[in-house]
């Protein structure tokens, strides 16, 4: 019972993290129907702005937390702007590929400033156990799913309250009527990708305060992204988070309980997202999307 | 001067070559590639293999991606499947190369035809992750198989490796050269021709079209499975080959990275094109090849330069694909054809 509450605490709070950065890769799918393979580059990037701000210029740590988000968000509407926007009408398969060149060169630029070895995290988030129903869990677990939980909330608040986040959902809706009602497209996707980044960010942030470090394989998280988004729907937010949660679930039920020499917590979800793709490849909550000629 | 194409006969309107500048350039190629040997040093046959596997490779997921239209990024794990049954083979039944390699080409192309089963539902973006998917999952077999006797790595036993006779391991770069090479020719000739039969044009049709191929009788479910396996055997050609020419294989071969690398290739190369994808791999592979030659020539003014290599080397193979995607999205092809456009009508273009 102890192991069992152990793990769905480390689940959900790895699976908080992992819907945080599927949150953003939906909203990007949602508003302009790009496919982001640099996702888990943007939460590397968040990641090492932290320890930028916080461990190399020595900033007091919630205010380097908010420099290096608002940086990440400059960042991602960049990539918009300079990358994405003149592959505006090309097929699927180039502007898959340019976010995967992206990564790449994401990831050369972020080794050439700070190396690949590990480097320790500026620690801020407590780490004391606590005892949950007999069960000790770190603290920052706890905090990093209250984060998340808190995040939520203000992006929901963010879409039905703000003008902005009315616009936004009116153009994953239905973009000709958006641009007829006087929306700026360009503007909206700057400001998808400059959100999908500071959601990639904070997730970024969270995973080196848990994992008490940071490296270039941090990046790799990103992959996960795609059984959580495929699980839940490709464009539906709650779907991004619910599936996150159980993707977080399913890795540390089967890394915790079935034999650990095999592994099993890397490859679950993705026989999962196989499964799904095979049975109903629209995920959870997903639209049903017709098809003609 | 030639002002068109004219064609007065069907043979020569299906032909590969049909104008006389097309047959000197081929004949040009053909020549160079049996020269080339005899004069390079150990440093550039090796990279003239590399670029042979990677070329095998790139050409069979040209016909997935660019011809058939269905995204893969799987191919890494593919190749993968193709080098470890083939080193399986030779290091625990002692099959000598020319059995084991054709094993694996056929098994590997049985494995892709059960991970394209997707596609029947999938397509697009769907159909990416779930080869994304399937990449994984090899991997994960291959580390974790211990039940298939795989260690972290695999080594050949020399003896497995050699053809009727000729020996091809230890410094036979040599000898390599021409079994790459005659590997790389029959696939060009298979594949270039394939897209000439009704299955090829099936493939084309549905890449074009794909309802509308079914509405006129291509049966999606049997071509999709065909390209899949199609693709999957040269994925497992090239494979076998690394295994062999290598002498030992390890999974960190074909990661995810490997995937993307010949994505890459055929994307930069040009999609749907033959020449394209051998174009496309040997860029992909000189251009590390070049950025460490300078690193090497500079580290006497920068010697910085030479510990920022590997991250140069990534930035500048992501920044390659991201201006060739803004830039020139049809890939080399479409410049050679430009320049070769600008010189026919020279010294008229317009």
């Amino acid at each position: 019972m102890e192991k069992f509450i152990q793990l769905t605490l480390s689940g959900v709070a790895n699976g908080a993290i992992f819907s945080l950065v599927a949150l953003g890769f939906v909203l990007i799918y949602k508003s302009s129907d790009v496919i982001n393979f640099a996702q888990g580059e943007l939460l590397m990037i968040g990641a090492y702005l932290t320890y930028m701000t916080v461990q190399q210029f020595g900033l007091f740590w919630p205010i380097g937390v908010v420099v290096a988000v608002i940086l990440a968000a400059v960042v991602g509407a960049l990539i918009e702007s300079l990358v994405l926007r003149p592959l505006i009408g090309e097929p699927a398969i180039s502007v898959i590929m340019v976010t995967i060149g992206l990564s790449s060169l994401l990831r050369g630029i972020v080794g050439a400033i700070w190396g690949v070895t590990p480097l320790p995290a500026p620690q801020f988030l407590p780490r004391d156990p606590v005892k949950i129903l007999g069960a000790s869990v770190g603290l920052d677990k706890l905090l990093a799913i209250g984060l998340a939980l808190l995040l939520f909330g203000l992006l929901t608040l963010f879409f039905r309250r703000s003008n902005e986040g009315i616009a936004m959902r009116a153009v994953a809706d239905d973009q000709q009527a958006a641009l007829s009602m006087g929306i700026s497209i360009k503007r909206i996707w700057a400001v998808a990708w400059a959100i999908a980044a500071v959601t990639a960010a904070v997730g970024g942030i969270l995973l080196m305060s848990i994992f008490g470090g940071v490296s270039g394989t941090i990046g790799r998280v990103g992959l996960l992204v795609f059984p959580v988004v495929i699980l839940g729907g490709l464009d539906s937010i709650p779907g991004a988070i619910i599936g996150g949660l159980i993707i977080g679930l399913l890795q540390a039920f089967a890394g915790g309980y079935l034999p650990p020499e095999l592994g099993l917590g890397e490859v679950v979800p993705y026989v999962v997202l196989i499964l799904i793709l095979l049975v109903r490849p629209y995920g959870l909550f997903g639209q049903t999307r017709i098809e003609r000629v | 001067m030639q002002s068109g194409t004219f064609h007065s006969s069907y043979s020569s309107d299906m032909g590969l070559r049909p104008y006389w500048p097309m047959r000197i350039r081929i004949i040009l190629v053909i020549a160079i590639m049996l020269i080339f040997p005899w004069f390079a040093g150990r440093y550039w046959l090796n990279l003239a293999n590399t670029i042979g596997i990677a070329a095998i490779s790139a050409i069979g997921l040209n016909i997935l991606v660019g011809y058939t239209g269905q995204i893969s990024i799987g191919q890494g794990g593919f190749m993968a499947v193709g080098a470890y049954t083939s080193g399986l083979l030779a290091a625990n039944a002692g099959l000598p190369m020319w059995i084991s390699v054709p094993i694996a080409c056929v098994f590997t192309a049985i494995v892709g035809a059960l991970f394209g089963l997707p596609s029947v539902r999938l397509k697009g973006l769907y159909l990416a992750i779930a080869t994304l998917a399937a990449q994984e999952i090899i991997i994960w077999v291959l580390t974790h198989g211990k039940i298939l006797g795989i260690g972290e790595s695999l080594s050949l036993p020399p003896e497995t490796s050699n053809l009727f006779g000729l020996s091809l391991t230890g410094s036979t770069d040599f000898n390599f050269y021409w079994l790459i090479m005659g590997c790389l020719v029959l696939t060009v000739l298979f594949v270039s021709n394939l897209f000439r039969s009704r299955a090829g044009r099936a493939m084309v049709a549905i890449r074009d079209q794909d309802i509308a191929a079914q509405v006129i009788g291509v049966d999606l479910f049997r071509y999709k499975l065909l390209a899949f396996a199609t693709s999957s055997f040269f994925a497992g050609l090239a494979g076998a080959l690394t295994a062999h020419y290598r002498g030992i294989i390890s999974w960190e071969r074909f990661t995810i990275e490997t995937s993307i690398l010949v994505l890459a290739m055929i994307i930069i190369g040009g999609l749907g094109s033959v020449s394209g994808a051998i174009y496309g791999a040997a860029f992909m592979t000189l251009l590390p090849a070049l950025l460490s030659n300078v690193s090497r020539a500079a580290s006497g003014v920068f010697p910085a330069f030479s510990s920022y290599l590997p991250y140069i080397q990534q930035a500048a193979f992501g920044l390659a694909i991201v201006l060739f995607l803004i830039f020139e999205p049809e890939g080399i092809v479409k410049m050679w054809r430009n320049l070769k456009d600008y010189f026919r009508l020279w010294p008229f273009s317009y």
